[in-house]
């Protein structure tokens, strides 16, 4: 049986163990809420930025865009979105086994599977398995700006262009709400077809400038980099809810270990009590004899 | 509502401006628009420059980092990589870019020389619309 002393010892150590996970999820908390600000201060650009492709589209005709056409399928880009940090349960595993399902599965296919990544982890990963990856971003997540969106979209647009790659399908974890995350597959380019809704503005009378086929043109491309800067976001919001989760799950876990250890240490310590009074009492009726 | 405009600015970084206005002009692409309250529908796309919304006498200075604008009879949507209002404009930082963007200019190394062109103009456009703050 342990000794006071090693219990004694444990239970500190389990002690400052939660005191730090405590404050880990103190700091995924704020930054969740910083992040989540932050998905909520761009959903009204996306969803302008939508009405206008949708006015747009409601009047193109003639040669479909180079980012709407879609060509026969050969090699398909997959982009997998991660943290760059650990400690958030489950999250980057999970979202690992499906990008690896995935990509099993356009092989079976006869896919030509090209793999780019996002998060130090998804590149830790690859690296254990021996799998190259096109491209991999690292040291974004935490501070995701536009530019950083920008970046990794104008290096996608340019090898679906110059057809190094003929699909591009993002696999990252949508906020569901602070307690689950969805991975979410889906395809980014070709970009799917915009409708036109109701609540357009009529547009035969519309004024273009410059002309129709080049805002257009401008817009699409600005549409995937929005596509890609809501996935980050989701994803980072995503990462720090599960932080926060799996962080409370261990603080939760620490204290249980701290209440078992102290009980372990009472009852250690009134044994060795009632030990030492047996033999008190053993001594006192040896003298009497 | 007849006679307003609704003006809106939105950034990926959220909505900077939403209110109704007498008189928008802006930089397009292709030159300066002014719009009144019953302009046609239009769309253009916005270069770096300045955006002014007028209501009365009071006007109102937006600085405009690329974008596109639909314009409608009683509205004006702006959608901009990012934009400031003229008294949120950080001078310091616009003229420290200033000097940065000159100083490569002036090694002018060929692929860096457009991204240095491109922040020299939006350093310069920036001081320029920050002269306009709303007196207090």
């Amino acid at each position: 049986m342990a000794t006071l002393r090693d219990i004694k010892r444990r239970i500190k150590a389990v002690q400052s163990t939660s005191k730090i996970t405590k404050a880990m999820k103190m700091v995924a908390a704020a930054k969740f809420r910083r992040a989540q600000q932050r998905m909520f201060e761009m959903r009204p650009y996306a969803d302008r930025m939508n009405s206008i492709l949708s006015s747009l589209a409601a009047g193109a005709e003639g040669e479909l865009h180079p980012l709407l056409a879609a060509r026969p399928r050969k090699n398909v880009e997959v982009l997998v979105l991660t943290s760059d940090r650990g400690l958030c349960g489950a999250f980057n595993s999970n979202i690992l086994k499906a990008a690896a399902r995935h990509i099993s599965e356009l092989k079976k296919e006869g896919f030509e599977v090209i793999i780019s990544s996002v998060g130090r982890k998804a590149r830790d990963y690859f690296k254990r398995r021996n799998i190259s990856l096109r491209k991999s971003w690292t040291g974004i997540s935490g501070r995701i700006s536009y530019s950083n969106a920008q970046e990794i979209a104008n290096d996608i647009i340019e090898n679906y262009t110059n057809e190094t790659i003929d699909e591009v399908i993002l696999i990252y974890n949508e906020f569901k709400s602070v307690i689950a995350q969805k991975i979410i597959v889906a395809r980014l380019l070709p970009l799917a077809p915009v409708e036109a809704t109701e609540e357009t503005l009529p547009v035969f009378n519309f004024i273009y400038e410059p002309s129709k086929q080049d805002i257009f043109g401008s817009l699409l491309p600005k549409n995937v980099e929005i596509q890609i800067f809501r996935a980050l976001l989701e994803s980072q919001a995503s990462e720090e809810a599960a932080r926060m989760a799996s962080m409370e799950n261990a603080t939760k876990a620490a204290n249980d270990m701290i209440n078992s250890l102290t009980l372990q240490f009472n009852k250690a310590r009134q044994a060795s009590i009632t030990k030492e009074l047996m033999d008190i009492v053993g001594g006192v009726e040896a003298l009497k004899g | 509502m007849e006679n307003k405009l609704k003006l809106e600015i939105v950034t990926p970084y959220g909505l900077i401006f939403s209110e109704d206005v007498d008189e928008v002009t802006g930089a397009g692409s292709e030159g300066e628009f002014g719009i009144l309250p019953g302009h046609v529908p239009f769309v253009t796309t916005l270069k770096v420059g300045m955006l002014i919304a007028k209501t009365g006498k009071e006007s109102k200075y937006f600085f405009v980092n690329w974008g596109y604008a639909e314009i409608g009879a009683d509205k004006v949507m702006v959608l901009a990589d990012s934009a400031e209002r003229s008294d949120e404009i950080d001078v310091e930082r616009a003229k420290a870019a200033m000097k940065r963007a000159e100083e490569r200019l002036k090694k002018a190394e060929e692929i860096d020389f457009h991204r240095a062109e491109a922040s020299l103009e939006r350093a310069a456009t920036r001081i320029q619309i920050a002269q306009h703050r709303i007196p207090k």
